[in-house]
């Protein structure tokens, strides 16, 4: 899913302060289940903000199955024209969105997206990937190389595994270090005796999927 | 300027092809556009290393860069074994400095993955890390010997005579899979490897002796670095704050042993000891001496290792 955590209390007010009827508007896929942007979220921000911003500024509240899908985006076409802006709690995706299904409402986040991550136990979250676009996680034992190795290599471990670790990070576990002994364990060292070449990242330009069999559909070929 | 040959070789190449045992020495550039400081540090080196390894913004905090002061070193003529890391530059950016410093003289890189930028001086800064290491090396290799760039295209002269230069840390977990990983870098088309420094002999002899039996010394230059203990308060920082750092504690007695004055004279003594046991390891084509801001002293550290005079290749 996708993590984030909310932003301050004064950076969310000073966003907000020049307008006088604000819609806060959670999401209730990843960041409800990262406890950043929910309905419950949503509560607690308006709550916040109401108490810090007195008469000042109103605070409506909503939250929408999904910010990154139009069809539950369209279901606020009723209600925008009675604020003047929207205080998104979803990640940059769903603010993304959000703004351009309004594009006449300023939009402002609530939420700083911070990566594509699991769920090691409540509240807990960990970075797993950073959607390059080429995996590797076949060759390196389902440990990602470039998320989990600080320098991102492809050939690790670097000359820095502190006893385990990262050289940077003593709690950090050395990616390299982890793929060595998974593979070892699986027998599978041969998958990463060769030089793995220079990665094609796929990561630098904004991308489109389109799955095949929907190239028809859209008048247009899969990228 | 006199720019060299563009045929002229590398001349840490050709002093471990003739089968010297080599030196090179480490100098680090200025926090500065300090040319006289270069200058300086170039004098004490010159006529007693073979090569000198020009760091590129070492520990992550900028410096003068690696190309520049190699060129400094060329005008002054001493050989610079021109450091490129993985850390500061693109695919884009490490080509064409190669071949800019190429045709300016350069004819030794030693490819590294550089430390992180977390410890340097801006830890904010986004670390490229395009390629890595071994990648770095498959691409000069690939400019060299196929004279043709990383995307592909042609190159307009390549540079044919670069000498290719890699890291090996005998000393980092998971001990077993180092010298495999000195296997890979072999095959990304490595010519010579300078060694992490050594202070435990025993594990750096069962490295070597792995790396032999694989036949890999036979297909590379192993360079052992050595670094002079200055104190026991340097020893100790090396042995817990530096990641990947061996410093066995029989070390550290002798220099508790030598007393305070004479710690720094121990450090030197030690490194001497290893210096004469490695030039008759079998697999040690030289040795690599980084002694950080102790330019001045590697004429004499030189000499009491018996590795003068230099060769003339």
């Amino acid at each position: 899913m996708i993590v984030g955590t909310r932003k301050p209390l004064e950076e969310i007010k000073a966003m907000i302060s020049p307008y006088k009827k604000v819609l806060i508007v959670g999401c209730g896929t990843c960041v409800a289940v990262c406890l950043a942007g929910g309905e419950k979220e949503v509560e607690v921000l308006k709550n916040e903000l109401s108490l810090a911003m007195g008469d000042k500024v109103s605070f409506d509240g909503v939250t929408l199955e999904r910010q990154c899908d139009k069809e539950f985006l369209e279901q606020l076409s009723d209600v925008v024209d009675q604020y003047d802006a929207f205080l998104s709690m979803a990640c940059g995706a769903g603010v993304q969105f959000l703004s351009e299904v309004y594009p006449e409402k300023p939009v402002f986040p609530a939420v700083n997206t911070t990566f594509m991550g699991i769920n090691r136990a409540v509240g807990w979250y960990e970075e797993r990937c950073r959607g390059c676009g080429n995996c590797v996680l076949g060759i390196t034992g389902g440990i990602c190389p470039v998320t989990m190795c600080a320098k991102s290599l492809f050939n690790g471990p670097c000359g820095g595994t502190n006893k385990g670790k990262c050289e940077i990070d003593e709690e950090q576990p050395c990616a390299w270090y982890m793929i060595y002994e998974r593979l070892e364990k699986q027998g599978r060292l041969d998958q990463i005796m060769d030089v793995i070449p220079a990665n094609n990242w796929e990561n630098q330009r904004p991308r489109t999927v389109i799955q095949p069999g929907y190239e028809n559909l859209y008048n247009t070929s899969s990228k | 300027m006199d720019r060299r040959n563009i045929e002229e070789s590398s001349k840490l190449e050709r002093v471990l092809r003739e089968g010297h045992f080599a030196f090179t020495a480490e100098l680090g550039p200025p926090r500065g556009a300090n040319v006289e400081k270069v200058k300086k540090k170039i004098s004490y080196l010159k006529g007693y290393v073979d090569a000198v390894n020009i760091t590129d913004n070492q520990t992550a905090i900028v410096r003068m860069s690696s190309l520049v002061t190699s060129l400094l070193c060329i005008e002054e003529g001493l050989e610079p074994v021109y450091q490129m890391v993985c850390r500061d530059r693109n695919r884009l950016a490490m080509q064409s400095d190669i071949l800019g410093g190429y045709a300016m003289g350069i004819r030794t890189i030693l490819c590294l993955s550089g430390d992180h930028q977390k410890f340097g001086d801006h830890p904010q800064a986004k670390g490229v890390y395009d390629l890595d290491s071994m990648q770095l090396a498959a691409m000069v290799k690939k400019m060299r010997d196929e004279g043709k760039f990383q995307g592909g295209d042609d190159i307009d002269v390549p540079p044919k005579k670069i000498f290719i230069g890699a890291a090996a840390n005998p000393f980092a977990e998971p001990y077993n899979w180092r010298v495999y990983r000195l296997a890979k870098k072999v095959k990304a088309g490595v010519d010579f490897i300078q060694t992490q420094c050594i202070y435990n002999m025993e594990r750096f002899r069962e490295w070597l002796k792995r790396a032999n039996d694989m036949g890999l010394t036979e297909k590379v230059f192993i360079l052992a670095g050595i670094t002079p203990l200055k104190s026991v308060g340097m020893a100790r920082y090396m042995q817990n704050k530096v990641p990947g750092m061996d410093v066995p504690e029989d070390l550290i007695k002798r220099l508790k042993a030598a007393g305070k004055e004479k710690a720094a004279e121990e450090g030197i003594k030690i490194a001497c000891e290893q210096i004469e046991e490695m030039k008759e390891l079998k697999g040690v084509a030289g040795v690599h001496l980084m002694a950080i801001e102790w330019e001045h002293r590697v004429p004499e550290l030189a000499e009491r290792a018996g590795l003068l005079p230099r060769p003339e290749v």
